[in-house]
């Protein structure tokens, strides 16, 4: 049996309040105050695609031995490298093996799907070792859009396998063709949008439910034995649209998140079917339609091994993982489509020394320090010669990962005078329960909640962003988990 | 077995510039400012200096790479001139080179200056360092008062001291310090101020306000070392004589930041340095033995801590000296008599060699209305770099005899 084994979500912390960002900006636009409803998920500055992408398979992952994973694949149209594997630096990050193919998809949002397709047809045929897909977006647009309150930043993560299979793979469909809704031509910002009619009733009425119902006859399933219809509509209201005429049961068609995420572009497909799966019972029907230039449908059936998947963050958890941000002008300034003052501070930008950081990836992206192998110490960064006083024994050391360590901070500041685009920066010495410590960036705060003996997690991140050079750089950075609900 | 460096090395002169703003001058003018003084103190000509050490820490403004700046603006007679540079305790490693180049023989009369051009950059506070290839891919964006806030967070969970309360000590210190400058008149900042003022002040790094920070300027300090028996030859007679009693650096190797056992809430390499430096001069109850002191008070809660590191103050009991005036002008062991780093800014290369400064001229009766009342011994601690990994010179100076 081929299908998904595993299944993982992240949707970042902050929530933009769409009444706030609609009446920022209804002075030129009122009819935004129309969608004025909800929220939808934001980055942090320091979050991206591939950030993101990094969080949900660690969702997907936590408990796993990581060292069957034979393939990465990783779907965005918003990889933060045009050139440069994004899905290589995910399996850095994540500390895989370097023994693995890994290969981006993009170019449309059906890229998380078309990843998804692409890993189950390396299942089937029979390619060892199970495929890790990833799919997220960090969805940038215009400042004043409608696009601003309708898109949405998450990730979904899963593994495709032949063994322990919580949803076997029924089939799947494709179909290619070059309707243009919207696009975003190489090296533009932002996407340029035609009228939602359009949409709607050239496509959602027309080659989408044709594409939906040819799928489930070429795959074998009867349209009303349905339990979960994964359709990642654009707008509102276009699944039940295509539910109709395909004849699926109104009460199968999943829930959009539309509503508490926007829509996350190529992740959205994938992000409700991590819904779905939480929400299934063993037994049931999945069928997933990933929609971009045509249209991708895939169909799985749960199984008695979905019960057993551990518990996980999932969807749900991210959810309720949330604060909710009111500040229009943040949203703008973490998503760059403002230039806001930086002070002179922020003019520093050393040039990214790319041997060092091939030298030490594991340290950098794997979060990769040291145990003695004569005392047992964990440190970090690695070193020659053991870090503790009463040992400095030399020679090799165990590589020793502290991205799953419980660590909590030992001493902290917020920083008002140094450079971050979210003051007061905050960082501080975070210590590893079970050995190690250093001083750490502190993301994910909130002000005035930060405390000595605060439980944090280690998180991927953004370290900083060289425009100049256009590198981005990353790193591990504490986010304390008290005052988040996740003790 | 050494037998350390206790009276082998006399300050034949000083010097210091006014410290400040000093959009008038270069570092090499102010170079010329300190030395021209020092030169004159010790009455010999240029010609005389047979080793020069230069201080100057950020490559980034102030005068580059080498030690040809000293060289050049000093218009020194082709003699050696080292640069050195050990972040914030760069003007004690200046000084240090000075004096173990007298000590060990190889030369006369040997020349430490530090300098440090700040006010070149277009802001307030230090400028951003330069930190080599791999910290930029790793570190936060640290800057100085955010890093030395972390010991106040590590020493309040410590001795469960509640905010306010520290905070109140904090202004204290700064408040001491303020008062002292007022009568310095080669400090950048002679105002006093009150508690409330400071308490009141924007914050920079919570918990550390605006007047928590020592200032931001330009300066320049310069020491003429030489045997005692040379400056005997020169004049000097024996009562009137300076000489170094212990001076000591260490520097972290790695375990306050990357071994799970310092706490953040003290200073470890001022311990281990205090500890060499009392026993190098033979100090064996320093609460009692030392007359006066100037400490690296980049930030008034680095100064808290050390008053515990130089064992002065007991472990937590810092803040009942401070409140109680012990380290006031008046009190029994004067702390940055002189208004410290923070009225006299921290132009860093100049800083170790501008607190040795004070206490010579205390230690010669030669500081005005600062001067107290027959001072023996005079310690200088000079901090650099952050509280996890530092480096940390300390000298101690008094009278030949």
């Amino acid at each position: 049996m081929i299908g998904i084994t595993c299944y993982g979500a992240y949707v970042p912390r902050l929530r933009l309040s769409r009444a706030a960002a609609a009446q920022a900006n209804a002075w030129a636009n009122p009819g935004l105050l129309a969608q004025a409803r909800g929220e939808r998920s934001m980055a942090n500055w320091d979050e991206d695609s591939l950030t993101m992408a990094v969080e949900a398979a660690r969702d997907a992952l936590a408990g796993r031995n990581t060292d069957g994973i034979g393939a990465l694949y990783f779907g965005s149209t918003t990889h933060p490298f045009a050139d440069r594997q994004n899905a290589g630096l995910v399996a850095s990050a994540l500390d895989l093996p370097e023994s693995i193919s890994s290969s981006d998809f993009g170019g449309a949002q059906k890229a998380g799907t078309a990843a998804l397709i692409a890993a189950l047809d390396r299942a089937t045929a029979g390619r060892p070792g199970e495929a890790l897909v990833v799919a997220a977006e960090h969805r940038r647009a215009r400042p004043g859009s409608a696009q601003e309150l309708q898109y949405g930043d998450a990730a979904a993560a899963f593994t495709i396998g032949n063994s322990a299979v919580i949803a076997e793979f029924l089939g799947s469909h494709s179909v290619s063709v070059d309707f243009v809704d919207h696009y975003r031509a190489t090296g533009q910002e932002f996407d340029y949008i035609w009228e939602e009619r359009w949409l709607r009733d050239e496509a959602f009425q027309k080659w989408v439910p044709a594409a939906v119902t040819a799928g489930l006859e070429k795959i074998g399933i009867a349209p009303g034995s349905i339990h979960h219809f994964v359709l990642a509509e654009p707008v509102a209201k276009l699944s039940a649209l295509v539910a109709k005429r395909c004849g699926i049961t109104e009460t199968a068609i999943a829930d959009s998140l539309l509503g508490v995420v926007g829509h996350a572009g190529s992740a959205h497909a994938p992000l409700m079917l991590a819904a779905a799966l939480q929400k299934a019972q063993a037994g049931q029907t999945i069928v997933v339609v990933g929609f971009g230039q045509g249209c991708d449908v895939l169909a799985f059936r749960t199984t008695a091994a979905l019960g057993e998947l551990p518990a996980r963050s999932g969807v749900a958890g991210s959810l309720k993982r949330r604060k909710e941000e009111k500040n229009y002008p943040k949203f703008q300034s973490f998503n760059e489509t403002v230039s806001p003052e930086k002070g002179l501070r922020g003019e520093a930008n050393p040039q990214t020394a790319l041997s060092a950081m091939y030298r030490n990836r594991r340290m950098l992206s794997g979060l990769v320090g040291g145990s003695c192998t004569k005392c047992g110490t964990a440190q970090f960064p690695p070193a020659d010669i053991c870090v503790n006083p009463s040992c400095h024994h030399q020679g090799p050391m165990q590589p020793y990962r502290f991205a799953d360590e419980a660590g909590r901070i030992k001493t902290w500041s917020a920083d008002w005078l140094t450079y971050t685009p979210d003051p007061p920066a905050h960082y501080g010495m975070v210590e590893f329960e079970r050995g190690g410590r250093f001083v750490a960036d502190i993301t994910d705060w909130d002000l005035g909640k930060v405390e000595v003996g605060q439980p944090v997690r280690m998180v991927f991140r953004v370290r900083g962003r060289d425009a100049q050079r256009g590198m981005v750089r990353y790193f591990w950075k504490a986010a304390p988990l008290a005052g988040t609900g996740e003790h | 077995m050494s037998s350390g460096i206790r009276d082998k090395v006399a300050i034949l002169g000083m010097g210091c510039s006014r410290f400040g703003e000093r959009w008038d001058m270069g570092a090499e003018e102010l170079m010329v400012e300190s030395f021209t003084e020092a030169l004159t103190d010790a009455g010999i000509g240029r010609e005389q200096v047979q080793a020069a050490w230069l201080g100057s820490c950020m490559d980034e403004v102030n005068i580059g790479k080498s030690a040809l700046p000293a060289s050049m603006a000093l218009r020194l007679n082709n003699i050696p001139v080292t640069r050195v540079e050990n972040y914030c305790a760069t003007g004690t490693e200046a000084f240090r080179g000075a004096v173990y180049a007298v000590a060990s023989g190889a030369c006369d009369i040997a020349l430490a200056i530090g300098v440090e051009k700040l006010k070149d950059t277009g802001y307030g506070g230090l400028p951003g360092l330069d930190v080599g290839s791999m910290p930029p891919l790793w570190w936060p964006n640290l800057s100085a008062p955010g890093v030395f806030a972390q010991v106040a967070s590590a020493y309040m969970n410590r001795y469960k001291v509640p905010r306010d309360v520290l905070k109140r000590a904090l202004a204290e210190i700064s408040a001491k310090s303020h008062a002292n400058g007022a009568k310095n008149p080669k400090a950048h900042l002679r105002n006093p101020v009150s508690c409330d003022t400071i308490m009141a002040s924007p914050m920079i790094a919570e918990p550390l306000g605006l007047f928590d920070c020592c200032g931001v300027s330009d300066g320049s300090a310069a020491a003429i070392v030489t045997t005692p028996e040379i400056a005997r030859s020169l004049g000097k007679h024996p009562d009137q004589m300076v000489t170094v009693k212990a001076l000591q650096l260490a520097l972290s190797n790695g375990s306050e930041g990357g071994y799970n056992d310092w706490d953040g809430s003290y200073i470890h390499t001022t311990r281990v340095a205090a500890k060499r430096a009392y026993a190098e001069a033979g100090i064996t109850r320093p609460r009692d033995e030392i007359s006066m002191f100037e400490v690296h008070d980049c930030f008034s809660i680095t100064e808290l801590v050390t008053m515990e590191d130089l064992s002065l103050s007991s472990d937590g009991g810092a803040i009942k000296d401070v409140m109680d005036g012990f380290y006031n002008a008046d009190g029994k062991i004067p702390c940055q008599i002189d208004g410290g780093l923070k009225c006299f800014g921290h132009p860093i290369g100049a800083s170790g060699i501008r607190m040795v400064y004070e206490m010579y001229l205390q230690l010669l009766g030669r500081a005005g209305e600062r001067q107290l009342k027959n001072p023996r011994y005079g310690l200088t601690h000079n901090l650099g770099g952050f509280p996890h990994q530092n480096v940390v010179g300390i000298s101690i100076v008094g009278r030949y005899q």
